[in-house]
Order: structure tokens, then C-alpha cells, then sequence
């Protein structure tokens, strides 16, 4: 089953369109740069811009950070929002349920695709950028220290392990759109209010971030965390936020999908 | 094949299915009547467990659903509420998906889904459909794929939920001739429809629902009884009239209505006097007489208070 849905997935032009739009923003800004030369001033813009332009390795990190607030989260949301809703409105959940499939079994099979489109994208966007990276700004050669957000030197090595570490923790922090997506897709029959409702949620986070008042609920609130991952790249790493992120996002996945099997497997196929 | 016991779907306050006792035997192929908003598709929901029901019990193949739906839906084909595929795909790429999904047992070898999926496609005549995706296919051509995605797993049971809707003529004919196929190989066939003609072409067992409630289940041989009178057709109705002086009930130019039950003697009768006869016959109920007089107005007619 969890073949079938991979295959659904990665055979719909749908998903290739939408990671190739992963790119082409980092893409864009790599390109700027590249010509223009100007990055935005140290602790301005996405982070890392200002890093880059002397060494383009590092524009793995920053095509993450350039998509992790809104893009990225777009296209999780489509694809987790469009599971179980999305079968639901081509009418093929009914018959597929009358297979039978389990309906835990869907729901995991689902899960697994998601959490397969997530990981393909990271990884997408982070090779795509290191490759523009390398290939348009900063080609210094691999071994080169490079200045970590601290202000002291990174070996070659320690910058190729703490990406592979910021590729995962984005990954995971995907995870927890992912979960939010796929629970409204159980409570909906519409693809598009799932997304949206998961973008809804999302950008109330990132707004009550922003406000004073809300201090007291900030910690709890999912994209919270989102941009520590930029804690990797100090020395040493700084992990407490880290940490922290991967703890919330855990009790967030774990939430959700519990309400999302819950709802399942308990209601009225109506579709 | 399906029993259910006291079936009964409430949606809030609504009651869509009141207490229904379905008896569908092995062999049959049960027609299930009913106007729309009758709670037929609810009903047939409820059988496939799509639906969870708000009490009374159900039995598919002599297991309860939903508890055994995992076991049991394999042998069961069916079509609820019109076909649904994957728009962009081409019709085999949605049988072989389908093929594919399920768990180990209820799927069948991987070597020969090709062929399983060609058989389908050839039963329901769509093997020459080629790669075409399914959103450039007719409403008639969907059906079939949906009826094709019935039979993937060669049913015992197939339950259908209008299966002719949007298809033309010669279309009916073909699935009316596909299903009297399956069933003369042993297929028990559950039919759900508001399309009396059909129900009385193809059905051995009929079962009538009417706002939720399950108002006759019979043979439609039962339903279609003959009714103590005569149907006699004759350029001579005056003189018939004269003849048969109060056995007649009713006339309309050359229609006479005869009351008794035989129509042999009746017809010996007529000729011995002389009287020509054009057309003799029992009167026989139709099925649409009988479901009319037995259900309330349309349901989705709303009056206003």
C-alpha cells in the first residue's frame, strides 16, 4: 500500500512542479547575488545571505532558510492537505476503503508519502542550493574554513555534518505542517480548506510570534522554533532551542496524527 | 449473502435508514427500489462499512460488518454513487493502482495484475481505450470503468448503486447482458436503483424502501401476480359487452376488463358466440403500480407548511 501511494505521489506532475517552484526561488536570489554582489547587511534578510558570498557552500543552509518561512510550508501543506480530501473529492477514498483497505493502513501509507515528499524536497532544495551556491558565488575550495554565525572558524567537515543536521531538523519541523494538513484532511472533503486551514494555522503562529503580548504562549506555538536550526552553525552549537523544537514538534506530530487516526477511523465516509 | 437486522442510520435528528431488515439470498439478484433521498445509497454505505451505522446489525457473507470488513470486502465488488479515478491517469493505470492497494491477502499475485486489468477492461468493452487519461472520458465510459473496477476481484457478491447512470441504450443493454453473464456464473447481484424498468428486467427479489423504511422485500414474481381479471381486445366490444353483462369492470373502446382468472375459457367462450377477439390475456400488475400505491409522494419534494 505504501507502494501504491509513493508511486500516486511521484507519478503526479502535481509533485514535480512544486518542488521545481522549491528551487527556482533560491535559484533567483543565488543569480542576484551573483551579479550584483550586494548582500543584505549582516543580521538583515534570510539568514546566511550575508555568508554566502564568500563562500557558496553555505547557500545550502541559506536556500532553506530563503523557503523554510512560507514556501516550503505551502507545499507540505498542498500535498498533506490533499490526502485523505483529495481521494475524497476524485471519489476513489470510498473505493479504496472497499479495496478494503484498513483504514489505519491508508492513513499510514499516506503519512509515509508525505513524510517522503518532505524529505525529497529538503533534500532538493538543499542540493540545488549547494550547487548554485558552488557554482555562481564564493567557490572557495571545500577544505577552506568557513566563519561560523559565532564568529570563529568551521572546518569543512563540521559545516558538511551540521547541514546534513539542519537538513533533518527543517525536515522535522516539516513533519509538524505535515501532521496539522493531514489531520484537517480527515475532517474535511475539500483538498483546498485542508491546505488552507493548515496555512491558517501556520500564519497565526508566525503573526502572535511577532506581538509582545503573546510572550506567554510563544514557546508553544509551532513555527516557534522553526528558524533554530541557524543555532547549529554557531560554535559551539547552541542546542537549547534545538532541542526544544524537536520536543514541540514531536508532541505537535504526535497530537495530531492521533486526531487525524481517531477521526478516521470513526466516521461516516459521506464522500 | 447480505442480513441485516434492524438497520437504522440516524444523521442528527434525521432518521436515513429506519430499521431495515435486508434478506438477500445466494443467487439472487435483488433489486433495491427506492426514489431518491429514499436512504438507499446510506443503506448500501452502511454494507460496505463505508458508513457506520446507529444500530441494528449487518451480515455480509455471513460475517458482521463493519468488524469484518477486512476478511469479507475482497469478496465483494462494488460501485457506490457513480465511479471515481484519478482524472490524469489513464483508466489501466487506475485498475493497476487499485490492483496494487490493500493489504497482501486481499490483492492477488503482482505477476498477474496486467492480465487481471485487461480482463476487467474487456469485460466491460473498454479494452481498446489505450492511454487516454480518464478526464477526457464520457460519463458512459467512466461507468465502465467503475463497473471494470468491480469486477477486478471477480466477486461473489457485486453491489451496484445505479450502475446504467449516463450510459445510452445500447450501453444498458450491454451491462443488463454483462450482469445476467456474471450472475448465470454464479454471482449474486445486489442492485440498488430508482429506475423501475430496469429492476423489473433484470431482478428475481425486490425490496422497496421508502423514506428509510423497508415497505415490501418479495419475489418479484409475487409482486407481478396476476390479478383475478382478463385483458380482452376486440372490434366487437359492443357485443362482448352484451355477452359477458356484469363480469365486465371497466371499458375503454375496444379494452374490456374481465373479472375471473381463466383465460382459456373466457376465450372459448367469446369465439363461440362469434365474437372476434384481438388480443386476450391476464392482467397482471406492474411492478411501478404496485411500488406507486405502496409509497408516499417523491422525496425530494418539499412543500411548503
Amino acid at each position: 500500500m505504501i507502494q501504491v501511494e509513493l508511486l500516486k505521489l511521484f507519478r503526479r506532475p502535481r509533485t514535480w512542479m512544486t518542488i521545481g517552484l522549491l528551487d527556482a526561488l533560491p535559484t533567483i536570489v543565488a543569480i542576484l547575488l551573483a551579479i550584483t554582489g550586494i548582500g543584505p547587511r549582516p543580521g538583515q534578510g534570510p539568514a546566511f545571505l550575508s555568508a554566502v558570498l564568500s563562500n557558496g557552500s553555505l547557500f545550502a543552509v541559506a536556500a532553506l532558510a530563503i523557503v523554510l518561512p512560507l514556501f516550503l510550508p505551502v507545499a507540505v501543506a498542498v500535498v498533506a492537505g490533499d490526502t485523505i480530501a483529495g481521494e475524497a473529492q476524485s471519489g476513489t477514498l470510498r473505493y479504496l476503503l472497499i479495496r478494503p483497505v484498513g483504514r489505519t493502513r491508508l492513513l499510514v501509507s499516506k503519512l509515509v508519502s508525505v513524510f517522503a515528499f518532505v524529505c525529497v524536497a529538503v533534500l532538493v532544495v538543499a542540493g540545488t542550493g549547494y550547487f548554485v551556491g558552488r557554482l555562481l558565488l564564493g567557490n572557495q575550495p571545500l577544505s577552506a574554513a568557513v566563519t561560523s554565525v559565532s564568529g570563529t572558524s568551521l572546518t569543512a567537515n563540521q559545516i558538511a555534518g551540521r547541514t546534513a543536521l539542519a537538513i533533518g531538523y527543517v525536515a522535522f519541523s516539516m513533519l509538524g505542517v505535515a501532521a496539522v494538513a493531514l489531520f484537517l484532511s480527515t475532517v474535511t472533503d475539500s483538498a483546498l480548506s485542508a491546505t488552507m486551514g493548515a496555512l491558517a494555522i501556520l500564519i497565526g503562529s508566525s503573526l502572535l510570534l511577532t506581538i509582545d503580548a503573546s510572550r506567554a504562549l510563544q514557546p508553544y506555538l509551532p513555527t516557534r522554533y522553526w528558524l533554530s536550526f541557524i543555532d547549529l552553525f554557531r560554535d559551539p552549537i547552541l542546542w537549547r532551542n534545538v532541542l526544544r523544537g524537536v520536543a514541540l514538534q514531536g508532541v505537535y506530530v504526535a497530537v495530531l496524527l492521533g486526531a487525524a487516526w481517531a477521526n478516521f477511523t470513526t466516521k461516516d465516509v459521506t464522500s | 449473502m447480505i442480513r441485516t437486522h434492524a438497520l437504522t442510520k440516524r444523521f442528527g435528528s434525521l432518521t436515513a435508514v429506519d430499521s431495515v431488515d435486508l434478506d438477500v439470498r445466494p443467487g439472487d439478484i435483488y433489486g433495491f427500489l427506492g426514489a431518491n433521498g429514499s436512504g438507499k445509497t446510506t443503506t448500501v454505505r452502511m454494507l460496505l462499512g463505508l458508513v457506520m451505522a446507529t444500530s441494528g446489525s449487518i451480515e455480509l457473507l455471513g460475517q458482521p460488518i463493519p468488524a469484518a470488513a477486512g476478511r469479507v470486502l475482497d469478496q465483494v465488488g462494488a460501485m457506490v454513487e457513480g465511479p471515481g479515478a484519478y482524472g490524469h491517469l489513464s483508466g489501466r493505470a487506475n485498475l493497476e493502482l487499485l490492483d496494487g492497494s490493500g493489504s497482501r491477502r486481499a490483492r492477488g499475485a503482482r505477476r498477474d495484475r496486467a492480465e487481471r486489468v485487461a480482463q476487467a477492461l474487456e469485460q466491460v468493452g473498454l479494452s481498446g481505450v489505450g492511454r487516454r487519461p480518464v478526464k477526457a472520458y464520457s460519463l458512459g465510459m467512466r461507468q465502465r470503468l467503475g463497473l471494470a473496477a468491480a469486477l477486478l476481484r471477480k466477486p461473489r457478491l457485486l453491489v451496484l448503486d445505479e450502475p446504467t447512470n449516463g450510459l445510452d441504450p445500447q450501453g444498458i443493454r450491454e451491462i443488463r447482458d454483462l450482469l445476467l453473464h456474471l450472475h448465470a456464473c454464479g454471482t449474486t447481484i445486489f442492485l440498488s436503483s430508482h429506475l423501475l424498468a430496469e429492476v423489473e428486467q433484470l431482478c428475481t427479489r425486490v425490496g422497496v424502501l421508502d423514506r428509510g423504511r423497508l415497505i415490501v422485500q418479495a419475489q418479484l414474481e409475487e409482486l407481478q401476480a396476476p390479478t383475478g381479471r382478463t385483458l380482452v381486445r376486440t372490434p366487437d366490444a359492443t357485443a362482448a359487452l352484451a355477452l359477458l353483462n356484469g363480469r365486465v369492470e371497466h371499458r375503454d373502446g375496444e379494452t374490456l376488463l374481465v373479472r375471473g382468472d381463466d383465460p382459456a375459457a373466457l376465450n372459448a367462450l367469446l369465439v363461440s358466440q362469434g365474437i372476434r377477439v384481438r388480443e386476450l390475456g391476464p392482467e397482471r400488475r406492474s411492478l411501478e403500480q404496485t411500488v406507486l400505491e405502496l409509497t408516499g409522494p417523491s422525496a425530494d419534494r418539499v412543500e411548503g407548511g
